[in-house]
């Protein structure tokens, strides 16, 4: 009647082979269709890493630097592949390391699946060499863990984790193996897990809700849209953009939204947030009709919410129902992924024209592009530009290469200014914003779609706190171009000092080391460029270079980024200077 | 629905009392998994009872806390999310029968001379649950005002000690827990067919 007890309690008829757990593991890896894993081993996990070495030919792990570098990976693998990224740790520190990943994955909504070692189970809670409660530590930052102690709980254990972390809202599963679980022998059968009964991630959609918001999209004159990551993740964007041409519904991407429209889309009117468009966020508080989907309004999209599309009639297409009404009242809520709210909408809307409506976005644009935009991509003298970099890579790889972004100043002028021309080419670290973030997850993006290029642009800073990477890319020639924006500091801390703080540079300064000697140590090749006419030939070098190549670009010190939504304002306050 | 989304000092969503009943599988750790909701947003739970219910591997969390409804509301749904939880409920004080048990610990010799504690004892509707030599074991079940009372009658008296359990409530719901959770088995909401 329980049907969600141990699978190995039903006794199943199956076949059976009797195998270490270790072994079990790596079976049940294979069968869920992994064949990249991430890791870093130690004591607890020696085990599995014996069981790797026989699984060569079907398992490829790439050794990282860092745990920390191991669970980025997995989510650039997981993001530009939509399949569940995998990583390896040890017990204790190797488990710690892994968590910033986790809470990443995890904010981010990110299907990974992380392997723990654990101390046997008889040392459990006994401070034993390298214990530590990593189920305790990661139950606030993983959508689903579990400790397993008997070798029989693995199919179990790995079944679900692969079920929980990619269906419904995705999110990232730890599964702590203690080291006694590793070496016994088991009799092993795998069953995929299609369902459990206290976990219900596909909501029945309500077409009655379906109908209410049709009714409202039809009756708007100035509807706009947010695209959100939901749209990527359940493979809607072909339909959503049937959806916003039918309707003619302006829409604008928020940060891990981005490349689900290509920016060249009709109605693709730009970028959400602090530092996205000044049309998108101004036009938020104008519109009559707002249709949110598949996204959380994060704070960095809304600002102020006391002063947020309070004209608005707000229509919220969204998977995870504790989102709903979570920051801003919905009029209509459809609890549903967002490919089957929009394929269910998109016959209940009118073709309708807002042309005007959609013009007054261009209005925008074009004082955007006057006071910003101009200035950032084609500047004539002073030092070398973040968006001219930008503007030469996305030129250069006509908007369809992987961009992975760090954290910061580089990682806005990036997003604002790369091109996207495909779908899934955003990989960056949005809701938790982990510096450090994109070196790793450029690595697992490569490995996840090794027949695309894959640019990671980094800030000096970020960049310090995973450098030690270049070595997984120099150990496994994994292709990724690095592009550094160096400006010597800490630039998005930097600008909010400069802008709130009277200037006060409280430790945001950096004296670097010399990056083009740290990548000829990795045998990584390399180029520093500070001058704008040399930039061009840079890129072009750097991507006609087979593998990995490391670009420095100096660029200006103090440069801020605009236009800006000052932390905690309305969006209708958008600074543009 | 919520009266508030926006933090707005209205007046109409008061902090006052609210009964959530989560039903669970049977796991470790759970227990863990559902406080950490309420300390990260630094809500303080007045009280919280585990107990199994007539499902077997079916555990029942009866949890009271003081809040406005709009923030009741929001941990209720993250409770929902847990993968081990089987539902979660939010009840207002009227929508529950809810009982509390109390004990007190009194020393025997108070009995002596007259029968005013025994006819306090009787009044109260408690019983006497052991005799020991030196102390009494007193025991109620009731209201949390009601055991209070009570208390504060034999305070005078000298109380050695005093202890009330968290509250237990049933909801007024007609449902059966049992077909709840059959409902739960047989809907079609594990797989994503397009």
């Amino acid at each position: 009647m329980n049907t969600s007890t141990l699978a190995v309690e039903k006794k199943q008829p199956k076949k059976t082979i009797s195998v270490s757990g270790s072994e079990a593991l790596l079976m049940c890896l294979i069968e869920e269709g992994v064949d990249t894993i991430f890791g870093y081993p130690g004591g607890a996990i020696m085990p599995i890493y014996d069981a790797l070495y026989g699984y060569k030919d079907k398992l490829t792990h790439y050794l990282t630097r860092h745990e920390q570098g191991a669970a980025h990976a997995a989510q650039g693998y997981a993001r530009v592949t939509g399949r569940t990224g995998v990583c390896f740790a040890t017990s204790g520190p190797g488990a710690t390391n892994l968590i910033t990943g986790v809470a990443d994955a995890q904010i981010d909504s990110t299907p990974i699946v992380c392997i723990t070692g654990q101390v046997p189970s008889h040392l459990l809670g006994t401070d034993a060499f390298q214990e530590t409660d990593v189920i305790g530590i990661s139950m606030p930052v993983t959508k689903w863990n579990y400790q397993v102690t008997k070798a029989e709980e693995i199919p179990y254990a790995i079944a679900r984790a692969f079920y929980i972390a990619n269906t419904g809202r995705p999110g990232p599963v730890l599964i702590d193996i203690t080291k006694d679980a590793q070496f016994a022998k088991m009799d092993f059968s795998y069953e995929k897990c299609t369902k459990i009964r206290s976990y219900h991630p596909y909501p029945v959609l309500d077409e009655s809700k379906v109908e209410e918001a049709a009714e409202i999209i039809n009756n708007a004159k100035k509807p706009f849209c947010l695209v959100g990551h939901g749209v990527l993740i359940s493979k809607a964007e072909e339909l959503l953009s049937e959806f916003l041409i039918k309707g003619d519904i302006p829409a604008a991407s928020t940060l891990l939204g981005l490349s689900a429209l290509s920016t060249n889309h009709p109605q693709y009117v730009g970028y959400l947030g602090m530092h996205g468009n000044y049309g998108p966020n101004i036009k938020t508080n104008e519109c009559d009709v707002l249709i949110a989907i598949g996204m959380r309004f994060d704070d960095r999209v809304t600002g102020d919410l006391k002063k947020y599309a309070r004209q608005a009639k707000v229509i919220h297409i969204e998977i995870d129902p504790s989102e709903i009404d979570k920051n801003v009242k919905t009029t209509v809520a459809i609890n549903a992924d967002a490919k089957t709210a929009i394929k269910s909408l998109i016959p209940k809307i009118n073709k309708a024209d807002h042309t005007s409506w959609i013009a007054e976005f261009s209005a925008c644009d074009k004082i955007e592009n006057e006071k910003v935009i101009q200035k950032d991509l084609f500047p004539t003298s002073g030092e070398v530009k973040m968006g001219e970099v930008i503007r030469h890579v996305s030129e250069k790889t006509e908007g369809k290469a992987i961009l992975v972004t760090d954290v910061g100043q580089h990682q806005m002028v990036a997003t604002r200014y790369y091109k996207f021309d495909e779908t899934r080419s955003n990989v960056t670290s949005g809701g938790l914003g982990t510096m450090g973030f994109a070196l790793p997850a450029a690595i697992g993006a490569k490995l996840g779609k090794p027949e695309r290029p894959v640019i990671a642009v980094i800030g000096d800073g970020g960049f310090q706190m995973t450098i030690q990477e270049l070595g997984t890319i120099f150990q496994y020639n994994i292709g990724v171009k690095i592009v550094i924006l160096n400006n010597s500091f800490l630039g998005m801390v930097r600008q909010w000092q400069q802008l709130f703080h009277d200037k006060r540079y409280s430790s945001t300064e950096m004296v670097n080391p010399n990056f083009q000697l740290i990548s000829q140590g990795y045998s990584i090749p390399c180029q520093k460029v500070d001058a704008r006419e040399d930039l061009s030939a840079a890129i072009d070098k750097m991507l006609a270079t087979d593998g990995p190549y490391l670009l420095e670009v100096v660029v200006e010190q103090e440069e801020n980024v605009f236009p800006m939504v000052p932390s905690g304002d309305s969006v209708s306050n958008i600074r543009l200077e | 629905m919520s009266q508030s989304l926006y933090n707005e000092q209205n007046g109409q969503d008061p902090q006052r009392l609210f009964t959530m009943s989560v039903l669970t599988e049977d796991k470790s750790g759970l227990l863990n998994h559902i406080t950490i909701i309420f300390s990260r947003r630094k809500i303080n739970i007045s009280s919280l009872n585990v107990s199994t219910t007539e499902v077997a591997g079916v555990s029942r969390f009866t949890i009271v806390v003081h809040s406005t409804r709009e923030q009741a509301e929001k941990v209720v749904k993250q409770i929902r999310k847990l993968v081990d939880v089987l539902g979660a409920f939010l009840y207002e004080e009227d929508q529950v029968h809810y009982q509390e048990i109390a004990l007190y610990k009194v020393p025997t010799k108070i009995f002596m001379g007259g029968n005013k504690i025994e006819k306090l004892v009787r009044d109260n509707g408690a019983r006497i649950l052991v005799i020991e030599e030196d102390y009494i074991v007193l025991e109620k079940t009731g209201h949390k005002d009601e055991t209070s009372d009570l208390f504060k009658k034999l305070e005078p008296y000298g109380v050695l000690e005093f202890v009330r359990s968290g509250r237990v409530a049933i909801s007024m719901s007609k449902r059966k827990t049992e077909t709840f959770i059959k409902e739960l088995e047989e809907v079609k909401t594990n797989l994503l067919f397009q």
